[in-house]
């Protein structure tokens, strides 16, 4: 069986609530069939909207959505099959965990043993079992958050929907969470729309990625392309750490440009949304890509200062002031030939052309 | 089992200094409380008190005739008694006839047996002239009551210093020549139907109310807050205007040249010359106390409703529920401590209700607390509107035990 390529599409949707500002703009998304896809941004960039438009809490105000090749603009929300995980869970406080998992059920009308079968099996999903007759109140927050889940799954949707589910969790149970959640998606091959704005968790969970600012997609790829090869200054700043250089364009030849700094020095950099000489460009160098006193000979080689030094456990963090940047970030793991780093010291930092890439100026 | 005291630094067994740190801020909860504590206990217990004691209390005669009673004692109540029960009776009631003290008499004996206060009265005047000795014909003489062996039993049922007889007499009930109970004459049967209509009409008051609450409550819980602000003035507005000022609006509303009736007749539903009575009656009562009871009813609506977070309808919706369904299975039931709250609320309120019904209700539409107002007014039997008043709180605390049973009293949110 082939995979719908297209099983959801948002074909140019527009979204509106005051008539006056566009949530969403022309926003065109496929999203192949059983795939983990997470909408990505800050808050107000539209990516609930989006996932509200999907599960049929809001229509949109022009352009289609399609399900599995159906438009759904007139399908209301409880035809239209889809699991939900809401933020604060949304578990029916006055039914116990039984009787959460078993509403979808009863409502689709479906034999008790049955029923029966499927909340045992979803409740094992989530290694709950034993819970059925507590009520949402007695559990903890980790727990309300798997029986949702199991919920959100227990009628056997096609798709799935969450929205920021873990978002009340703290530190260590949203990172086993992010796990459990992705094994039960490849396990039972569900397609998931996940959204949230904590850019680690969609990293880790995601096949795909769907960068969203002011109501746009900014970039959607899968979770390292993301990471390492960002179309933009946005999805370059929004996902992990980035050093960056404002300049211009002095000189551009094939996959390499020459950028005029504002401090007046020239870097070499990998030419991606620059076309030609006198374009202004912000260029971005992840941390980790740079390197302190290069042994191999790298195209970029900078003097820099030592501002600052933060201690991190695994490693050193160092503020430096290069080519008038004084927030350039590197980092220095933790080992025992360790450098003399101190603050106030000047050190060589050197990095590859192609790892410090020229987007559009912020 | 052998206990080691645990000791503080200073050498005081831990509980002793516990409640030495304690005591201080005891002493000043007390305080605190103090003011609010004999104010409740002057203003409500000493009264409800009073209030029962009142209801029961019938000493007031033992009283004024204790010879009688002493003689009367004795007496079969089969025939007429002798002679030394008038002449107790005579030691008795002459010195209040010289005092002109008898007249609560009068009323008392009345109460029992209705041509008591004539006879009384008539003797009275004719007592001052009566002759030492043989006073069984002289009495005789002077009135027929006191040739009637009813009238006798009639004085001797009053002789206990406490009675029940004003509760009995509040449910339609009265003690027989024998001291039995039974049921008063048909025509003389009112308390039975005031006890009903009363009834009747807080239940249909607090089913209209929740009726038209709950969809207004639901509206301000959910409408975003520059109209929910508006529309919770439009509630709260009447709820600040004055008791009589709406029930006196509602009586120009509902008056036959009303513009309801106006509009009535302009629709066609009745005649210009046969317009409806919308007032005096029980219609004005359930719909001006319906009005003015409403707030009642929306504030612990509301105050539910808004804690009821509208992601669980959407999950309801979304998990497979029609609207209905969602709303049968998920939101009603969250709003059910509301709901009991409220209902709660309107129907004791409604079942003590005074003012409206007696502006708007007329004779068909006034309540029991109307008669406990004529009692205390008109008729000056306190005894009796006290016996009444008791029985409404008697039946408040059994509706509210009742409901407790039924929904649980935690489950009730009042905001």
């Amino acid at each position: 069986m082939s995979k719908n390529k297209q099983f959801v599409r948002f074909d140019n949707v527009d979204k509106s609530y005051d008539g006056k500002i566009l949530v969403v703009k022309g926003l065109n998304l496929d999203i192949e069939e059983g795939e983990f896809v997470t909408m990505l941004g800050p808050s107000g960039s539209g990516k609930t909207t989006c996932l509200m438009m999907l599960a049929g809490f809001e229509t949109p105000t022009h352009g289609e959505i399609y399900l599995d090749n159906n438009v759904i603009s007139n399908i209301p929300p409880h035809k239209r099959g889809i699991g939900m995980v809401f933020q604060n869970y949304a578990l029916f406080p006055h039914m116990t965990v039984y009787e959460n998992l078993a509403f979808p059920l009863r409502v689709r009308k479906i034999p008790k043993d049955e029923a029966d079968k499927k909340i045992d099996k979803a409740l094992s999903m989530v290694s709950l079992q034993g819970f059925e007759a507590r009520m949402p109140m007695q559990l903890s927050g980790g727990q309300q958050q798997r029986v949702a889940v199991a919920r959100s799954l227990v009628f056997d949707p096609k798709l799935v929907l969450m929205d920021e589910p873990l978002g009340a969790l703290d530190k260590n149970l949203r990172e086993s969470m992010q796990y459990e959640i992705k094994h039960i998606h490849e396990s039972i091959g569900v397609t998931v729309v996940y959204v949230t704005h904590d850019q680690s968790e969609a990293l880790t969970m995601s096949n795909r990625i769907a960068v969203f600012n002011d109501g746009k997609v900014q970039q959607l790829s899968s979770p390292d392309k993301l990471y390492e090869e960002p179309v933009n200054s946005f999805v370059a700043e929004f996902i992990g750490e980035n050093n960056t250089f404002g300049g211009v364009v002095s000189d551009i030849s094939g996959d390499t440009c020459k950028v005029k700094l504002d401090s007046g020095n020239e870097i070499l950099a990998n030419p991606v949304s620059v076309k030609s000489k006198g374009d202004k460009t912000t260029v971005s160098l992840r941390p980790e890509r740079a390197i302190i006193n290069p042994s191999d000979k790298m195209d970029n080689n900078h003097k820099g200062k030592i501002e600052e030094v933060i201690y991190h456990g695994d490693h050193t963090r160092l503020r430096v002031n290069l080519l008038g940047n004084n927030s350039f970030i590197l980092k220095v793991p933790n080992s025992s030939s360790n450098l003399d780093i101190k603050s106030g010291k000047d050190i060589n930092i050197g990095w590859n052309s192609k790892d410090s890439r020229a987007l559009d100026p912020k | 089992m052998s206990k080691e005291q645990i000791l503080s630094s200073d050498g005081l067994p831990l509980e002793v200094s516990l409640k030495k740190a304690e005591r201080k801020n005891k002493i000043k909860a007390v305080l605190l409380v103090a003011p609010l504590f004999l104010f409740i206990f002057i203003t409500y217990v000493m009264p409800i008190g009073d209030m029962l004691f009142r209801s029961v209390d019938d000493r007031m005669i033992t009283k004024m005739l204790p010879n009688t009673f002493a003689a009367l004692e004795k007496w079969d109540s089969k025939e007429l008694p002798d002679e030394k029960v008038y002449e107790a009776f005579y030691k008795d009631f002459y010195p209040l006839a010289m005092n002109k003290t008898s007249g609560k008499l009068y009323a008392r004996l009345n109460y029992e047996k209705s041509g008591f206060s004539s006879g009384l009265k008539k003797t009275n005047r004719k007592i001052k002239k009566f002759e030492k000795g043989n006073y069984k014909e002289q009495f005789m003489a002077t009135h027929k009551i006191w040739n009637k062996v009813e009238y006798w039993t009639a004085l001797k049922n009053t002789a206990p210093k406490w009675s029940y007889a004003k509760y009995l007499k509040g449910m339609d009930l009265k003690f027989d020549d024998q001291r039995n109970i039974v049921q008063v004459d048909k025509d003389r049967q009112i308390h039975k139907i005031l006890w009903m209509r009363t009834l009747n009409v807080a239940f249909w008051v607090t089913i209209f109310c929740f009726v038209l609450s709950y969809p207004i409550a639901h509206l301000l819980a959910t409408l975003p807050m520059k109209y929910s602000n508006l529309l919770m003035i439009c509630v709260l507005l009447p709820f600040w205007t004055s008791l009589l000022v709406r029930t006196s609006s509602w009586m120009v509303l509902l008056q036959q040249q009303g513009p309801i009736n106006d509009f009535i007749v302009w629709l066609g539903i009745a005649a210009d010359d046969n317009r409806p009575e919308l007032m005096y009656n029980v219609v004005g009562t359930f719909v001006a106390m319906t009005q003015i009871l409403l707030p009642f009813m929306v504030l612990p609506l509301y105050s539910v409703m808004k804690t009821i977070s509208p992601s669980l309808m959407r999950a309801g919706k979304s998990l497979g529920g029609t609207p209905l369904v969602a709303f049968a299975k998920v939101y009603f039931p969250l709003t059910i401590p509301g709901i009991g709250a409220g209902c709660l609320l309107v129907f004791i309120l409604a079942i003590g209700y005074y003012i409206t019904p007696a502006l708007v209700g007329g004779a068909s539409g006034s309540l029991i607390s109307n008669t406990i107002a004529y009692h205390m007014k008109s008729s000056l039997d306190w005894a009796f509107a006290s016996a009444l008043g008791t029985m409404l709180l008697v039946g408040v605390l059994t509706i509210y035990w009742v409901y407790n049973k039924l929904v649980g009293i935690d489950n009730i949110k009042l905001g």
